[in-house]
This record gives C-alpha cells, structure tokens and sequence, in this order.
C-alpha cells in the first residue's frame, strides 16, 4: 500500500469506529477541500451511503459558488445536510462586514457559535428535503454527542496535537494540557454526560496529501481553487469578505499539486489567505478554544 | 510517485534538547515554512530573549508559558529520501501518558539523552515503553556534546551505561550518534569538532531506518468493525466491515467468527469506488459478504477455517502499563477493549509491579499506581479472543477503560484456561435472529445482545 491508500485506510477504520460507538453521530461540512475529501472518506467507509447527517453552518458570507456546489452534492450524493446560523447575529448587523465588530467576534458569532448551539440543539437547525429540494425546520433537536471534522496536523501549530478521537466539555472547551491516551488504535469513545468528542479522521493527511487524493479519486471540487484566468485562485475557502484568492495560474487539480511540491507554495502556509489568523497572535487557538473547528 | 512516509517519535527527559534536534533539523532540511524562522527570530528580539530552536515547535500559547513540551506535536518534514511525521513525546513525567500516545503511532524511535547530564530516570523508563509499544528500531543520540568538550571518553562511558541498560530489556539499538543539536553538529553532516566519530549522521540513520515488512504469511485477523446494511446499497448482502489486522484473505476462503463460533464462506470483497478485487491483505480497510446470510454480531474477530486459530478464553496473564488517574485495584471492574470489542474485566491477581527505570520487581502488591507496569491476571465477563503477544502482536494487545478513560494499556502473554472448542451454538438461529430484528428496529426496548442479559 502506497501513503495515500494507507491515509485512506486509517481514515476509513476511524470512522466505522465513530459509527459504530456514537448514536449522535453528525459531520461538520464546510465546503472546502478538506471537508469534501472527508465526505468522500464516509463514503468509502460505508460502501456509498453517508449514515449520518452533514451539518454546514452558514454564516450567510459563504461564497456562492460554495452554496450552490453544497446543494449539488446533497442531491447527486442523497446527503442528510443540516444548516445551523446565528440568524441574531445576521439580522441584528453584529458582523464584521457591517461594520459593527472586528474580525474575530464576527467569526466567534457566525461560527463558533452558531456551531456550538446548533451541536446542542439549542438552536432550530434547518434539513434539506428531497421530496421538494427545500429546506424545512429539522424536526430533530438532539445534541450530538460525536461530531467528525475535517482538520489536518499541519495546518497549523495547535492542531498538530490533536487526538483523533478528542474530548469537548459542555463549555466546548478543549483541554490541551490533558488529553487522553490513544494507542494501539483505541480511541476515547467514552465519556461524560454533557460532554461530546470530536472525531478527526483526515489529521495525519497535509494538503498535498488532500490534493493528490482528489486526483486519484477523481473528487469533484469547486472551481474556485482554480485559476479564474485572471491568475487568481482561491487555496483555501471561507467568507467572501475575510478570505482573498492568492496569485496563482494553476488551472486544475494537477497543476496545484505540482505547485505544492515544487513551486512557490512548496513552504507557504496554506491559511496565509485567512485574515483573521493574522489578526495578532494565537487567534485560531482562541477560536478553536471557542469550539469554532 | 508517491512517497514513502514514515512515523519516527523523539523522547528524552525534558531539557536534553528534543526540541531543539527537532526545530534545527527542520531548519537544515528546509522543511520550515516561508518566513517562519525570522518570524520566531523577530518575535525573540522583541521579547528580548534569546532565541531558541525549540521556539519553532512552541506554536501554543499553553506552551510559551511554561517552555515546556506537554503533549506530543506532529510535525512533518522531508529528507531527500521520504516523508516524515516526527512525533515530539514529552519528557516529563507527569505527561507519560501523552508520550504513550506519541510513541503508539511510530515505527521508530530516537532516544535522546544529554551528555553533560547522563541517562537519566526517564532516559530508562521511556526506552522500557517503547519496547513495551513494540517498537523495534531505536536509535540514541548523545546531545549537548559540547558541553562536554566533545570529549569521546564521555561519550562511551554514557554508551556503554545505556546499551546495558537496553540489553536488559531487550532493545539492540540500530545506532548511536554524538549530537549537539544547538550547534546543528551531526544532524546534517559531519561536524569537525568531532573528527573520532566515524559513523553516520542522525539524519542518515532515520534515513536508514527500515519500513515494517508487510508479512503476508501471518494468520488472517480482522476485527469487524460493524455489519452494514443499507438502504440504497446497491448489494442487497449484509456487508462486514473492517480493516485487516495480519495476513490476507480472497474470495472463497472458509471462515470462522469469535467468539460466537460461526462458520462461513467469503463471497466477495467489498470496496467503494475501486476496481473488484479477490484478495486484500493487511491494512486495507474492506468489506465482506458471505455465501450464507448469518445474523452475527458487530464486533466479531474474522478468522481463517485452515489456519492457526486465536484463544478463545476468559482469563489471561498480561503485562499492563498504568496511566488512569486512580491506581489500578484488584477486583474492580473496568471496561476492556480489545480490537473492536468490549467486554468487562476484573483483576484477579497482580503477579507483581515494575519500577521501569529501575527494573526492580515487587510482589505482594494490591494496586499497580500511574506509570508503573505490572503482571497481571485479568479476568473477563464473558469469552475473548486474542492471541499471545509473541505470536501475533496486532491481536494481542488492550486497553481499560476506568470510568470514561482509557487507563491502561495491555498486552497478553499467556493464556490461563483451557482453550474453548466451540461445539454448539447456545441459542437457536431463530432466537438469534429475533433478538438481532429487536435489537435493529426497536433500539429504543433496550434489547441487550444474546449472552449479555442481565
Ligand atoms: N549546549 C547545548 N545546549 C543545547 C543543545 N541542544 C539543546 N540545548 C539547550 O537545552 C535547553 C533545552 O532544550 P529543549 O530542546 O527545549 O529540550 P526538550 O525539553 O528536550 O525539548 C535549551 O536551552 C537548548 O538551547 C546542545 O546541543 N548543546
């Protein structure tokens, strides 16, 4: 077996782990290429079928092209999506492109909040139906007690010390300094009331890794991590207002792959385009403190 | 092509200098991010201090403050040869459990220990772990050689103290390198400072370390995982999931489920989006349909009708390595988890504990505390299937659960019953199959699987 089909392979046995121990079971989807390939890693773990619903939390500044790829997905694929939105926030104008609060309250509102109580059922979260391709109140309000997401080791310092199987007590907080021990593939699947784990499949993966998937599998991706022929393109994907494409000719799947490697973003971080990680420092700590990924 | 990539983990006592060897190698290789050394150069200058290679590692703000490791980083890096995760395990004490879950994951260890100091108590203890993990290529890097002089005296008098130390336990290490990391000196190339040392570099020698040999003549093993059957699959069949644990299977090969003893046939291996295939081998993650449908439960172990079978008991003598928060008590019952299944176990005896760093032995104890290991006799609920650690590593080995956290970790060296041959089924196939049909359409009745009531 090749890297590539060992990464697959473990992801493959996580998430048959995750299914198997957590009746709440849910996949946070945010559209990107780390999410997608993830999407594509429940399907291969579950011969084509996603047993489990897909929640996008939409902060209402996604990129449209990222909405209209989401609900093309949901129907070729017959995915169980579930939005989440902190529609106080949207309506009330607390937002950084409104102008009323600085970049990371703004993600904290639209993400990390939205995220939090629509995990919890606090919040109304919307379902897609097949029946009239429309989205209708969910009528479930469970909690979910196992929540899959997409983050990798490399994408930056604090992931890199991330479990795959990673416990969040009821404030969502996520205690660094006392993790639990993982060996031999034995995963934390046990916890306390109230509390719930984050599953991470893809965290041994890097981007590289992400891409040359994508290539071998022939995954379909959004056109916005191509070069637009304006030599722009998009290499990783967020808010429209807080996110910019970074100069790049590279037209498909191939191209960025050879750019990785041996071109000039061979040692530039990938998250460089996000503004609000530059935002003085630790900022995606505090986020992710936060519950925000 | 793709390349090969490989999990190396990098223990020692805190401050021999592991994140030093590890951000100076980053450095020397070129695997950093664009701009990242300045970054930490520019942030230590206006913080007026000096800078320090670890700095590049230190990326959290839990760690800057106390500048200490606390738990294990994955950082990745490149050589000419292949790809590398580096799993930088923490040296203190307090943070063994961490380093358990660091080392778990590697197939080769550099153990690092600091001239001017000596080895140290954890230098001993995490050598023993690793042996404990069975992690088989190990190599030792003698740091801070400046601070001695460079002086080749030093160096083989700490040499011959560890390589004595390893014997002991089993550990033939592959090599040792007299390293200052600080000063990049036998990282990358040959220092002049140290012209008597004739051998290889430290990155030669992870160069060098070989893959795990995929060994295909093994017994087969596979833990299920889940039997699936969904709506909308195009194969009306239950499929069984799991990843290979040793050997092979194909088409046609005649099986047998543990521990409920039920025998079948493969009919197909299952993959999504790949080409149909008649063998797969350890590693892969696959599905299985059978000739005849049987109603068997989730987590069975998958074995070979013509090969060496697995035991099959409900108690055992095995080596466990406590980490849990309260000691480890005799007839207290814990979870045990064993590929995919669950069972509960009590201890029954503890043989006796070991100080790791020390090698000595004490009997008569009632309790095994955080970070010691002890021989034990465990005892389960019901029947387990396993095999003995110097048979079959991937089967062998556990974990128990104290409370919600996983607290021990164990691996199985002798069976102490008599092996169960299975001769008769103790429920019907028709009671079987109702009590699955419950189980699967009303969760919400709480059915316990057969042999788990009350
Ligand atoms: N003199 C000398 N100091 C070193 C060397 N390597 C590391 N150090 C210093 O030892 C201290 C501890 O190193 P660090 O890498 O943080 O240790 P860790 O706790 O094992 O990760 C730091 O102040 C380093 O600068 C070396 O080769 N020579």
């Amino acid at each position: 077996m090749d890297n590539l089909q060992k990464l697959e392979a473990q992801s493959v046995y996580i998430f048959r782990e995750a299914y198997r121990e957590f009746k709440n079971l849910a996949m946070l989807w945010s559209i990107g290429k780390d999410s997608t390939v993830l999407l594509w890693l429940a399907r291969k773990a579950f011969f084509g079928n996603v047993p489990f619903p897909l929640v996008h939390i939409d902060t209402s500044y996604k990129i449209p092209e990222m909405i209209e790829y989401r609900n093309q997905l949901v129907k070729d694929w017959n995915l169980n999506l579930i939005v989440g939105q902190n529609k106080k926030a949207i309506i009330g104008k607390q937002t950084f492109p409104d102008g009323n609060v600085d970049r990371l309250t703004c993600c904290k509102l639209l993400k990390s909040t939205a995220l939090n109580k629509s995990l919890s059922g606090e919040w109304s979260r919307l379902k897609f139906d097949h029946h009239t391709d429309q989205f209708i109140e969910d009528p479930n309000n469970e909690s979910y007690t196992g929540v899959i997401v997409g983050v990798r080791a490399d994408e930056e310092g604090s992931r890199s010390k991330e479990r795959y199987f990673s416990p969040r007590d009821k404030n969502y907080d996520w205690d660094v300094g006392d993790q639990p021990p993982e060996l031999w593939n034995q995963f934390k699947t046990d916890f306390e009331p109230n509390s719930h784990i984050r599953i991470h499949p893809l965290l041994d993966w890097t981007e590289l890794n992400i891409w040359e998937y994508i290539e071998r599998e022939n995954i379909p991706t959004i056109p916005l991590y191509f070069d637009n022929g304006r030599g722009k393109r998009y290499r990783s994907l967020g808010c429209y207002p807080c996110t910019s494409p970074v100069d790049s000719e590279s037209k498909n799947v191939g191209e960025i792959i050879e750019e990785l490697k041996s071109g000039k973003f061979a040692n530039i971080a990938e998250r460089s385009g996000r503004a609000q990680d530059t935002d003085g420092g630790g900022t995606l700590e505090i986020l992710r403190r936060e519950g925000y990924m | 092509m793709q390349q090969h990539r490989m999990n190396i983990v990098i223990a020692g006592h805190v401050d021999h200098g592991k994140s030093t060897l590890i951000g100076r190698l980053l450095v020397d290789t070129n695997s950093l991010p664009e701009g990242k050394l300045e970054q930490v150069k520019r942030l230590c200058e206006k913080n007026s201090k000096p800078f320090e290679y670890a700095f590049l590692l230190d990326s959290l703000q839990d760690e800057q403050s106390h500048g200490i490791t606390i738990d294990t980083t994955r950082i990745f890096f490149k050589s000419k040869l292949r790809e590398y995760i580096i799993i930088d395990a923490p040296g203190h004490i307090e943070f063994l459990k961490n380093m358990v879950s660091g080392a778990a994951r590697a197939e080769a260890a550099i153990l690092l220990i600091d001239a001017h100091e000596g080895v140290a108590e954890n230098s001993k203890r995490h050598a023993y772990m690793m042996s404990f993990l069975g992690i088989k290529q190990i190599a030792v890097a003698i740091n801070k050689m400046d601070l001695v002089g460079y002086s080749e005296e030093k160096y083989l008098q700490i040499k011959n103290e560890y390589e004595k130390f390893l014997e002991k336990i089993g550990i033939e290490p592959v090599a040792f390198v007299p390293t200052a990391a600080r000063e990049g000196v036998n990282l990358n190339s040959l220092s002049e400072k140290i012209k008597w040392y004739k051998g290889k570099t430290l990155l030669e020698i992870i160069n060098s370390f070989s893959k795990k040999d995929v060994i295909l003549e093994s017994p087969f093993r596979m833990y299920a995982q889940g039997v699936y059957k969904f709506a909308g699959h195009n194969n009306k069949r239950r499929t069984i999931a799991g990843t290979i644990n040793s050997g092979s299977i194909s088409v046609g090969d005649e099986i047998i489920f543990y521990p409920s003893g039920k025998k079948s046939k493969v009919l197909s291996i299952e993959e999504f989006y790949k080409p149909p295939k008649n063998i797969a081998v350890v590693g892969e993650a696959i599905g299985l349909t059978l000739t005849e449908e049987l109603y068997i439960p989730q987590t069975e172990l998958i074995c070979k009708i013509n090969e060496p079978q697995p035991k099959l008991t409900n108690r055992f003598k095995a080596s466990i390595f406590w980490m849990g928060k309260k000691p480890l008590s005799l007839n207290k019952k814990y979870k045990l988890k064993i590929g995919t299944q669950n069972v509960s176990a009590v201890i029954e005896k503890i043989e006796n504990v070991l100080n790791t760093s020390e090698l000595q032995y004490f009997d008569n104890k009632i309790t095994v505390e955080k970070h010691e290991v002890a021989l034990c006799i465990v005892k389960t609920d019901s029947k387990t299937a396993f095999d003995l650690v110097h048979e079959m590593e991937a089967t062998s080995r556990f974990v128990l659960v104290d409370n919600y956290d996983i607290s021990g970790g164990g691996i199985i060296n002798e069976n102490m019953a008599e092996a169960t041959v299975i001769v008769q089924q103790k429920y019907s196939d028709f009671e079987i199959a109702l009590n699955n049909f419950i189980r699967e359409n009303f969760p919400h009745w709480e059915a316990k699987p057969l042999g788990q009531e009350g």
